[in-house]
């Protein structure tokens, strides 16, 4: 499928600290592509790279066949943007500062805007200054979910959304990539994006270091065993592939690779498999495998047994 | 401590923190003017008697009592070498003052930073006796400095003192008037725009009051502004004066601590009413007006009022002045024709000033909507960086335009009406107009700041502030010619105008035309740096 968004080899600097370091980042037309990293990893950067916003140092970028930098009115036309942190103008109530923007878009859909409203439960007649950040979200979010974008580009849109509104966007997103839209969706919540991507990209440091379907991405990371056996054979962890080995009585768990699963499943079976338990790698796994330094073993521990948020 | 003040005293570290350049600057600032007029003071009048001359002219002269006040001892180096600072530098160190409240107290509390301190052990009073601590002590910091440079410029140390302390008094009651307006209304410009309305009110009101004969009417003591005045520093000392900005203290803080126990945190003492559901903005030029047009109506209403009344003094001009010395004082106002036009003229050239204060403080706020984060929302949108800019920027230009036709208009008139000559309105209208391509200069300098070095934007102000005290100081300071030149309001053509007034009208235009390009042209290629 044809990419609508591309960047390659895309370097942004600071000063003296560089925010992007070579990155190269494509999103396929009709997708909806998660975007994660943790805080200052670079994802704003990028994000207000593709709007023209900030000027790349060296690489290059298409987004929607054109060049952010130069042709900003023509391209913005097609695609709308939630910024991650949404300031409005104090003594501007929420449904002017939505008819503005949407102005300004070069038009919405005012059915479409009001459903948005009774969705997001938002009330339009209160000005800007007495809203709460989730509320002030929800204004940037009617905004461009109620114009006819082809592209949206949303900054960790959900940050300040309680879980029902969350549903609410998830429900839109959905709807989006029915109607055959692009959708960039930036996040630190993995369930949110493993929920809703139809592919990830990982950034790190100023890198795309991961990107691909997410059982594709899979197969690079451990599934989590549980088994309990009649007798606990010796020698598990020895095996190929087999990780973590942690034996309680007759209950054996373990993180096992991929090419690990036969052999570790055979030496099971061969001990009479009583019960087991297998849960797919989730995107925190998938997270801490490059980030999995930087985390303290007890967060590594306690993550890797939550299932994944449907 | 009390519990409502818990936290106080890291506040008011952190404010100090913030500040840490501002305040030495004005400081120093204020300090050194006073410095150099005292001793500059003492070689432009030598001898009593060029003194009592200078001075009883200066009094005999109503524009200029409305203006700077009396000279209450004619005999007196100190009272009449530093007329110009007991009312009007003293407005100057009280808009200062509100400044420095407001922006540690509503200005906080309105960007949500007071809420994130307020998780900490922080009492609901901290802010406000934070704010206060600070500008009561920059107050008493920056009066005690005067004093002494009063004295090291060779005042008497007792009036050097009296003065210092008439400054510090005036800023503190300020700051407490400040103190007031921050817990009135939920938007910091707001608060800024009702203290500095309060310091308008208490300058005309004390410019009545001098105006009556002999001495001030009841209305100068009604304002904190002429309570400097009546100190009489050099002119008899009257102390007990002193007390009164003091009592008003006294009586705002409470005041203020009581309406701050009244409200929550970020809200005004008004309940926010319901607005529109759906908006009338059509683009960013909408916007631009929206958020701008109340400020432009306040200056508009000024800018006419304060026309009505210069003019309609023009008729006292020519009466009054017999003695050469107070010709001389009007002539350094920047006049050089007819008493009547030099008097208009110099009246107008504040006008001027004044409305490059205006395109200034307009066209800063492209700045302010930038580092306000409103500027990604807008540019996410279809709308380019140029059409943006060209909105703030145009109706900053176009207020500068609209305040000068109005102060030609208004001050046109009432000198029509007094000196009974209908051909002043059209030829004062026409002289204010003049002044318009200066001001457009230091409009532009903002946008050209603005587009290579957005952080530095304040600095438009800092020069604004350097050409004015060019203008009314440089001959007293002997201020280098090519310093002096560099000025756009040095090259404003004053009244009567002839045709030799063209080519530095066309050429403060272009100045301005080329320094909008270059901004332009900077905002274009540089990254948005909230």
């Amino acid at each position: 499928m044809a990419n609508v968004l591309e960047m390659v080899g895309v370097v942004k600097r600071f000063g003296p600290v560089v925010a992007l370091n070579g990155l190269d980042f494509s999103v396929e037309a009709g997708e909806v592509h998660g975007f994660l990293g943790p805080n200052g990893s670079g994802k704003s950067t990028t994000i207000r790279l593709l709007l023209g916003m900030l000027r790349a140092n060296a690489g290059s970028i298409r987004v929607l066949g054109l060049d952010p930098w130069r042709d900003v009115s023509s391209l913005h036309r097609r695609l709308a943007y939630v910024p991650g942190d949404v300031a409005l103008w104090p003594n501007l109530t929420g449904g002017e500062v939505i008819d503005l923007l949407g102005r300004l878009q070069g038009g919405q859909d005012l059915a479409r805007r009001a459903q948005l409203l009774e969705l997001f439960d938002l009330d339009p007649t209160k000005k800007s200054r007495a809203y709460s950040k989730g509320n002030r979200q929800k204004v940037a979010l009617v905004a461009a979910l109620a114009t006819d974008a082809e592209l949206f580009l949303l900054d960790e849109p959900t940050s300040g959304l309680d879980p029902l509104m969350e549903e609410a966007f998830r429900g839109c997103i959905r709807e989006l990539r029915n109607q055959g839209r692009t959708v960039l969706l930036s996040s630190h919540i993995l369930s949110e994006a493993e929920a809703l991507s139809d592919r990830v990209s990982i950034i790190r440091e100023g890198r795309v270091v991961e990107t691909g379907r997410l059982d594709e991405l899979r197969h690079l990371t451990r599934t989590s065993v549980t088994a309990d056996v009649a007798v606990v054979p010796a020698g598990l962890d020895a095996l190929p592939g087999v990780h973590d080995v942690v034996v309680r009585n007759h209950r054996v768990s373990a993180q096992v690779e991929p090419s690990g699963l036969a052999p570790f499943m055979r030496a099971l079976t061969d001990a009479g498999l009583v019960a087991l338990t297998s849960q797919p790698p989730t995107l925190e796994d998938l997270f801490l495998r490059h980030y999995g330094a930087a985390v303290p073993v007890a967060a590594a521990g306690s993550s890797s047994g939550r299932t994944a948020d449907a | 401590m009390r519990e409502t003040l818990a936290g106080t005293g890291v506040l008011i570290r952190l404010g100090l923190r913030r500040d840490r350049w501002l305040l030495p600057a004005w400081i120093a600032g204020f300090a050194a003017t006073t410095y150099s007029t005292a001793v500059a003071g003492a070689e432009l009048y030598p001898d009593v008697g060029s003194r009592v001359e200078a001075a009883t002219a200066l009094n005999a002269t109503a524009s200029l009592v409305a203006l700077f006040g009396r000279v209450y001892d004619p005999t007196s180096l100190g009272a009449l070498s530093l007329i110009k600072y007991t009312a009007f530098m003293a407005a100057i160190l009280a808009v200062l003052m509100v400044f420095i409240t407001v922006r540690h107290t509503r200005s906080d509390e309105e960007s949500g930073r007071l809420e994130l301190l307020g998780g900490g052990r922080m009492g609901r009073d901290a802010p406000l006796a934070a704010a206060l601590t600070i500008s009561f002590g920059a107050s008493i910091v920056l009066g005690l400095v005067t004093a002494v440079s009063l004295a090291a410029g060779g005042l008497p140390a007792a009036g050097s003192i009296a003065f210092g302390l008439g400054w510090a008094a005036t800023g503190m009651a300020f700051s407490a008037v400040a103190g007031v307006t921050a817990q009135l209304t939920a938007s910091a410009r707001a608060a800024t725009g009702m203290s500095l309305g309060v310091v308008a009110v208490t300058y005309a009101l004390r410019a009545v009051g001098d105006l009556a004969e002999p001495g001030p009417s009841a209305l100068s003591w009604l304002s904190p502004i002429g309570w400097n005045q009546q100190i009489r520093a050099f002119a008899g000392d009257q102390w007990w004066v002193l007390a009164l900005p003091l009592a008003l203290c006294a009586l705002l803080v409470p005041v203020a601590l009581a309406l701050r126990a009244r409200r929550d945190l970020g809200s005004g003492l008004r309940q926010e009413r319901p607005g529109p559901a759906r908006g009338s903005l059509r683009g960013v030029g909408d916007l631009a007006v929206r958020l701008q047009f109340r400020l432009l109506a306040a200056w508009a209403v000024a800018f006419v009022v304060f026309g009505v009344v210069i003019g309609s003094l023009a008729g006292n001009v020519t009466d009054l002045l017999s003695s050469p010395n107070a010709q001389d004082l009007i002539m350094m106002l920047g006049g050089t024709q007819a008493m009547t036009d030099a008097f208009i003229a110099a009246e107008i050239s504040i006008m001027g000033l004044l409305a490059a204060a205006y395109g200034l403080s307009a066209a800063s706020r492209l700045r302010d909507e930038e580092t306000d984060g409103h500027v990604e929302a807008l540019l996410g949108t279809a709308t380019t960086r140029p059409r943006w800019a060209t909105s703030h920027f145009a109706l900053a230009l176009a207020g500068v335009a609209v305040l000068m036709l109005l102060a030609g208009v208004s001050v046109g008139a009432g000198a029509a009406t007094v000196l009974a000559d209908a051909n002043q309105l059209g030829r004062v209208t026409l002289a204010a107009a003049a002044q318009i391509p200066a001001a457009w200069v230091m409009t532009a300098a903002v946008l050209a700041v603005f587009g290579w070095a957005p952080r530095l934007t304040g600095t438009v102000w800092a020069l604004l502030l350097l050409f004015v005290a060019l203008g009314e100081f440089g001959v007293l300071w002997n201020a280098p010619e090519w310093l002096m030149e560099l000025s756009p309001f040095r090259h404003s053509p004053l009244l009567p105008l002839d045709s030799g007034a063209v080519g530095p009208l066309l050429g403060l235009t272009v100045t301005a035309a080329a320094l909008a390009a270059l901004g332009y042209a900077g905002w274009r290629r540089r990254d948005l740096a909230p």
